[in-house]
């Protein structure tokens, strides 16, 4: 298919500079915090709080994607929301390519939106039902100050390079879209202001197999051609594995194991990442297993338990694990790359299958 | 990097497609949302015949000076309480042998003022209240909306009486009477949808692509709560016609002379066993045009409720 036809490409807005250089992350975020109060009584006192995200710091490295794992309720989406600031943090702070974000001297709230968007997971309720697509994904640049006629040709490139022909598209209403094309008009408006950074909230998992398959395909092209940088959060450990370069794994609201997709893939060392891992189908019929690797629900996140979050499903839980909570750290004194909370990865924990201290000097 | 939006390779769903790739300026179908809608009540034959009756009304109101046979205040000692097709009578005279058909004509022009200005000063204002407690939600949204809760404690037509009572006669104080009274209703309508639309992604999506409030609420929110609460304010428009006949029976509106539904209504029931069917004369008026409102805004409401 030829653009040209159409006239030149319209410019679109500029990606924002590459401020820090290579070597500096993308997006370091430090002991990010949100507890959602749970309100009730007789005054509406709070009563309670809900810990969705507790304490979670990670980095994100330029042109990378990492991964997001774990089950339902473990505080990804909401992970996600407040690095868009769509939800206020209750602790915590986020560095952009070396710029502190609103603190004085550092990045507006406004501009770290240019930088940074997101693909959200109902592609139903993520586009407005009265808008033409077009108009939806031109929103954004007009919001940045763009021409309408100018943002509308932007919208129209951005959809062609979705797979979604502007002049049979274009005037569409979300309604009259597959669930596969309305997530790749989520993709074009996320775009639209030319980002560096995506964030990918459970982007695929509500399409099925095949369409699933183009736009993971379709992601990657865009990733390569636009010079981005991706949070992939997801359940599915499948397409994790496929499209992350690395992986945390998310448990009740904190982070248990963070590193290279390889390595936690072939020998994660924490329970619980083990246990995902083997919840994945596997087409050998000889490698199917009976026993389910995880029992339960997770524990309510109001009340989570002691010490380490994951020992009352844990199949190695012993007394430490009740009274210390176990710190993300590097293992076996390897290198930082590979990070995980739990006792026995840690040496002179007290665990049985910890390896002993270390003999300092 | 912006240069880079051209040569899409075809992606897998885009065959279904199916249409020679290259063409001219494209011809986007540009039917807007109440384009969809006008093609819908264009085949809804009796919504349309309706929306030609009220605009008959609405013609015979605004052109009562031309239509009417009589003027609509001449009394006549003669000829009280005729029936029905009294020489030029066509609709008979009432207890001054005034010409009901010219009072009904000018009582028409009293009538859908009353059902139309305060349903739009109503809609405006309840539905800024409610779409912005909706949209803000918490501490606000509470504040608004039991205020108007104060309003919704008291049955509507107490609470016009009261108002009315306390403003005094007149057609300036009915209007707003009438205003304050379908207000709160309407600020209800608006709240509930502002608030679904709030939790909607695409409104988060708004906002993390760094728009201001004032620009989500006018591009995002408004657009979806538009529809219904044009559809509930239509039905009020026969609901408010009623009220303001009610409020004129009772004295509470604009003055004797003046012709109203209403008020006819009124100053005629004591001639309901000499001339019955004369006497209703101005009932069927106000039957009609709400009927007509009523199924105009039923066949609206299907014409505007858009697959989402």
């Amino acid at each position: 298919m030829n653009t040209e036809a159409q006239g030149a490409a319209a410019p679109m807005l500029d990606q924002p500079a590459d401020r820090g250089g290579r070597a500096q992350p993308m997006l370091i975020a430090q002991g990010l915090k949100r507890y959602f109060p749970i309100r009730g009584g007789l005054l509406n006192r709070r009563v309670a709080e809900v810990k969705a995200v507790d304490d979670v710091s990670f980095t994100v490295l330029k042109g990378e994607t990492l991964g997001v794992v774990g089950e339902s309720g473990c505080g990804k989406s909401t992970l996600a929301r407040l690095l868009m600031h769509l939800l206020v943090m209750d602790a915590g702070s986020l560095i952009f390519d070396g710029d502190p974000v609103g603190t004085e001297q550092g990045l507006s709230l406004r501009d770290l939106r240019r930088n940074l968007q997101m693909v959200f997971q109902d592609s139903y309720s993520s586009l407005n039902p009265r808008l033409p697509i077009e108009e939806s994904i031109a929103y954004s640049p007009r919001v940045h100050g763009m021409e309408r006629g100018q943002a509308k040709r932007i919208a129209r490139e951005l959809l062609q390079r979705v797979g979604l022909r502007p002049e049979y598209f274009g005037g569409r209403y979300p309604h009259e879209l597959s669930g596969g094309q309305k997530q790749r008009v989520n993709i074009a408006r996320a775009l639209a202001l030319n980002p560096r950074m995506l964030i990918l909230d459970e982007a695929v998992s509500a399409l099925d197999k095949s369409v699933e398959a183009q736009v993971l395909n379709l992601l990657g092209e865009l990733k390569r051609e636009f010079n981005l940088t991706y949070m992939f959060i997801s359940h599915d450990l499948h397409v994790v594995q496929y499209i992350s370069d690395r992986v945390m794994v998310m448990y009740l609201g904190q982070v248990v194991e963070f590193g290279p997709v390889d390595t936690i893939y072939a020998q994660p060392r924490h329970p619980y990442t083990a246990a995902l891992l083997e919840c994945r189908l596997v087409v050998d019929p000889a490698g199917r297993i009976d026993t389910p690797p995880l029992v339960g629900d997770p524990p309510n996140p109001i009340n989570p338990p002691s010490g380490c979050r994951f020992r009352t499903r844990c199949p190695h839980a012993e007394t430490v694990c009740e009274r210390t909570v176990p710190a993300l750290g590097a293992w076996n004194g390897n290198t930082a790359a590979h990070l995980v909370a739990c006792h026995m990865a840690h040496p002179g924990s007290g665990h049985s299958r910890a390896a002993p201290a270390p003999v300092v000097h | 990097m912006s240069g880079a939006l051209v040569e899409a390779p075809p992606a897998a769903d885009a065959r279904a497609q199916g249409v020679p790739a290259r063409e001219a300026e494209p011809a986007t179908r540009v039917r807007g949302y109440w384009g969809n809608v006008w093609q819908r009540l264009r085949y809804d034959y009796a919504t349309l015949f309706f929306l030609f009756v009220i605009l008959l009304i609405v013609a015979s109101a605004v052109f009562a000076p031309l239509l009417s046979p009589f003027d609509p205040n001449k009394a006549s000692m003669a000829h009280r309480l005729k029936p029905l097709f009294y020489h030029d009578n066509i609709l008979g005279t009432d207890e001054q042998g005034r010409d009901i058909l010219s009072r009904i004509l000018y009582g028409g022009r009293t009538s859908l003022l009353m059902g139309i200005v305060p349903v739009v000063a109503a809609t405006f204002v309840g539905g800024l209240f409610g779409v912005v407690a909706g949209y803000a939600g918490g501490r606000l949204n509470t504040i608004i909306m039991r205020s108007m809760d104060v309003f919704f404690a008291f049955p509507s037509v107490l609470l016009a009486v009261a108002i009315s009572g306390s403003l005094g006669g007149g057609m300036v104080n009915q209007l707003i009477t009438l205003t304050v009274v379908l207000t709160p209703p309407l600020c209800r309508v608006a709240e509930t949808s502002a608030s679904q639309i709030r939790s909607m992604d695409f409104v988060d999506a708004a906002r993390a692509s760094g728009a201001s409030t004032v620009s989500i609420l006018l591009h995002h929110v408004l657009v979806n709560v538009v529809s219904p609460v044009l559809v509930y304010a239509s039905t009020l428009v026969s609901a408010s016609i009623l009220l303001a006949s009610g409020l004129s029976f009772l004295g509470l509106g604009v003055s004797p002379p003046t012709p109203d539904w209403g008020l006819m209504l009124s100053t005629l029931r004591e001639a309901i066993y000499v001339r019955p069917i004369v006497c209703a004369m101005p009932g069927v008026a106000i039957l009609l045009t709400s009927i007509a409102f009523n199924l105009v805004s039923d066949g609206l409401r299907q014409a505007m409720d858009v697959k989402a």
